[in-house]
């Protein structure tokens, strides 16, 4: 539940010392990476513990009845994943298959919990792509426009119009959105990344409209962005919201400073002023809360993806978790954590890079 | 004692504001249903009349879903599953957290350690996969669905705790106290946690309308609350699958806007009067 920005703690009162430049920020760096992995061991933790929690007969689902009544193939599987072995020791053939890329079966495809996260990303890293850019798109703007008309009618509309951006539950706007959109306008198709019958330009990166452009297929590329808008819009909603309201703050911040009132003084026009002087100094701030639009994007992802029947991770998340396909949930569940907490590291270190002042805390 | 008392001196031109009256108004708005909602609802949630999926009239001003059954009548009904069940577990999950965060930032050294790693842990997992992991792990069901965030919600509050503990903790009157031999659970609780209990309150009012999103969230893709209960989240599930009849889904999604709407306007307006500088801090 993080959507909103919760940390309230203070900044280092009384430990203000000076930092040798490149020094001080390598040990910045170290111990962030150094906090990083701990928590990498203890998301393992988690998921296996969650794999021990689901009472499920693991040699009946992932070998077939087949396999599951002969002893010999039982004991094989039992020694690879160690069920054979006490708990602590299983915890550590887990990390150790985890590491080596082994992220065991899925009970529900029977395919490797990897293959199928290989499948399922490239989707939803396409669409949330998208969402992203729409969303960094208007949230900007919104946020300049809200910050320079400040207290004015217009920023308090703004204000309106983005505390209900994040009112809005996201099935619901996308239920809207279909409805609208494809059922009475037809502007929009329903479902899907293509047309069904359609096939994908031949994989790059997983993403269509990538590999349609790299293969010069306009055509195909064409079909792939008018799939994904909407949900791509939908997804955006919730944080068009959160970025119209976080780079108002910082715009603010920067808008009283003597450098924006002496570029203006020089008689530069309004719009040099704004991107060249006020933005450039502003969106570095804007930077931190791409770990929250992320979190967001894969909260909205799980519930997007099953309205418009997207192939995608969120989908995969939820019909792991429906048909309690522990390992599937598990490798799910272990790679969001990870791709989650290494955007935040990032974020965490450009930011120390932005504002030196943090690498003390 | 109480030598913080930011609340009381500045409670007062919160309520000039229209954001705050407005939000006030839809959410006392939505208690007063809920508490009247067998008096207010025309027909019972799960009575039938056919022909079903009738368009909005003056008999079912919202119409009637797939099964007959008065949509108006369900919106009003869904009011007592999600209110109710969303104050206690943010109730919940507050009182967790801030005891958690309470005890790392009195504490300190490796009780703080322990904590604030655990804390870090949950937070590594995107709110709705862990809720979603931990409701189906228990079984599909509101109860769970519910136990689920609570699960995903306390590490806020332990954060914002912790930080204001640490704040509180250093200042004199806390000193003062501990030299005048107040044991550590005394101070603790008559000194330090009533200065923290403002922005807590903050938290928990932002968090109203986070929850009210997530459980009808987890409703939504069936982890909540099981059929035929009248819940919005599930509500609007139903809707997705014959959504030619709008009606049965855009209505309950109304509701939970409008609720989550007045608690973030609120939650938004006493953000600025408690602490106006959190609305530019970004999270570490």
């Amino acid at each position: 539940m993080t959507t909103a920005p919760a940390s309230i703690s203070p900044l280092p009162r009384g430990r203000l010392r000076r930092l040798g430049g490149a020094h001080g920020f390598a040990r910045f760096v170290a111990r962030r990476i150094a906090a990083l992995a701990l928590l990498l061991v203890g998301i393992t933790a988690v998921a296996f513990v969650l794999t021990q929690l689901v009472p499920s007969n693991a040699v009946a689902t992932n070998l077939g009845e087949q396999a599951a009544g002969d002893p010999a193939a039982v004991a094989a599987f039992k020694h690879h994943y160690g069920l054979d072995r006490p708990l602590p020791q299983r915890y550590g053939l887990y990390l150790w298959h985890t590491l080596h890329g082994d992220l065991g079966q899925s009970s529900l495809t029977h395919d490797a919990v990897t293959h199928d996260l290989g499948q399922t990303i490239p989707a939803t890293a396409e669409l949330a792509l998208y969402a992203v850019l729409f969303a960094a798109i208007a949230g900007i703007t919104f946020g300049v426009v809200a910050a320079l008309r400040r207290n004015k009618p217009t920023d308090h509309l703004l204000r309106v119009a983005s505390l209900a951006g994040i009112s809005m539950p996201t099935f619901w706007i996308a239920l809207i959105a279909l409805y609208v959109g494809f059922y009475r306008l037809n502007w929009f198709p329903g479902a899907g990344r293509l047309e069904p019958g359609v096939d994908p330009p031949k994989s790059i990166t997983g993403l269509y409209t990538i590999d349609a452009l790299l293969h010069g297929d306009l055509g195909l590329f064409g079909q792939a962005f008018h799939h994904l808008v909407l949900p791509a819009l939908v997804l955006a909603a919730f944080n068009v919201s959160l970025l119209t309201r976080f780079t108002r703050s910082a715009v603010l911040e920067v808008i009283g400073n003597d450098y924006v009132r002496a570029a203006r003084a020089k008689g530069l026009p309004g719009r040099v002023v704004v991107v060249r002087y006020i933005l450039r100094a502003a969106l570095p701030a804007v930077v931190t809360v791409l770990g929250l639009v992320f979190a967001n994007v894969l909260t909205g992802a799980v519930l997007v993806e099953k309205i418009f029947s997207w192939p995608g991770i969120g989908q995969y998340a939820y019909e792991a978790a429906v048909n309690l396909d522990v390992p599937s949930i598990a490798g799910v569940s272990i790679f969001v954590a990870v791709v989650y907490v290494t955007v935040n590291f990032v974020v965490d270190v450009l930011y120390g890079v932005i504002d030196p002042r943090i690498r003390l805390t | 004692m109480t030598v913080i008392a930011l609340p009381r001196i500045r409670l007062g031109p919160a309520w000039r504001q229209p954001l705050a009256v407005a939000g006030l108004a839809i959410a006392l708005a939505w208690i007063v249903i809920a508490i009247f909602a067998p008096l207010l609802a025309p027909h019972s949630s799960l009575a039938q009349s056919f022909p079903a999926s009738q368009s909005p009239s003056w008999a079912h001003p919202f119409g009637t879903d797939e099964l007959g059954r008065d949509v108006f009548s369900r919106v009003i009904d869904g009011s007592r599953v999600t209110l109710p069940i969303a104050v206690v577990l943010v109730a919940l999950a507050a009182t967790i957290g801030s005891t958690v965060g309470a005890v790392a930032g009195y504490f300190r050294g490796v009780a703080d350690g322990v904590l604030m790693r655990l804390v870090d842990l949950v937070f590594a997992f995107p709110p709705i996969i862990l809720a979603m992991v931990v409701a189906a792990v228990l079984g599909r069901g509101l109860f769970n669905a519910a136990l689920a965030i609570v699960v995903v919600a306390w590490p806020s509050y332990a954060r914002v705790a912790r930080g204001l503990v640490l704040q509180v903790g250093d200042s004199e009157f806390v000193q003062s106290a501990r030299l005048l031999g107040a044991s550590s659970r005394r101070t603790l609780f008559r000194d330090v946690l009533p200065n923290v209990a403002g922005p807590i309150l903050v938290l928990a009012t932002l968090d109203l309308a986070n929850a009210i999103l997530l459980l009808s969230g987890l409703s939504f893709l069936g982890l909540g609350a099981q059929p035929p209960k009248a819940e919005w989240g599930s509500m609007v599930a139903e809707g997705t699958q014959y959504f030619q009849w709008w009606w049965i889904g855009t209505f309950p999604g109304l509701a939970i806007f409008t609720v989550v709407l007045a608690f973030n306007f609120l939650g938004d307006s006493l953000r600025d009067v408690f602490d106006p500088r959190t609305a530019r801090r970004v999270e570490e």
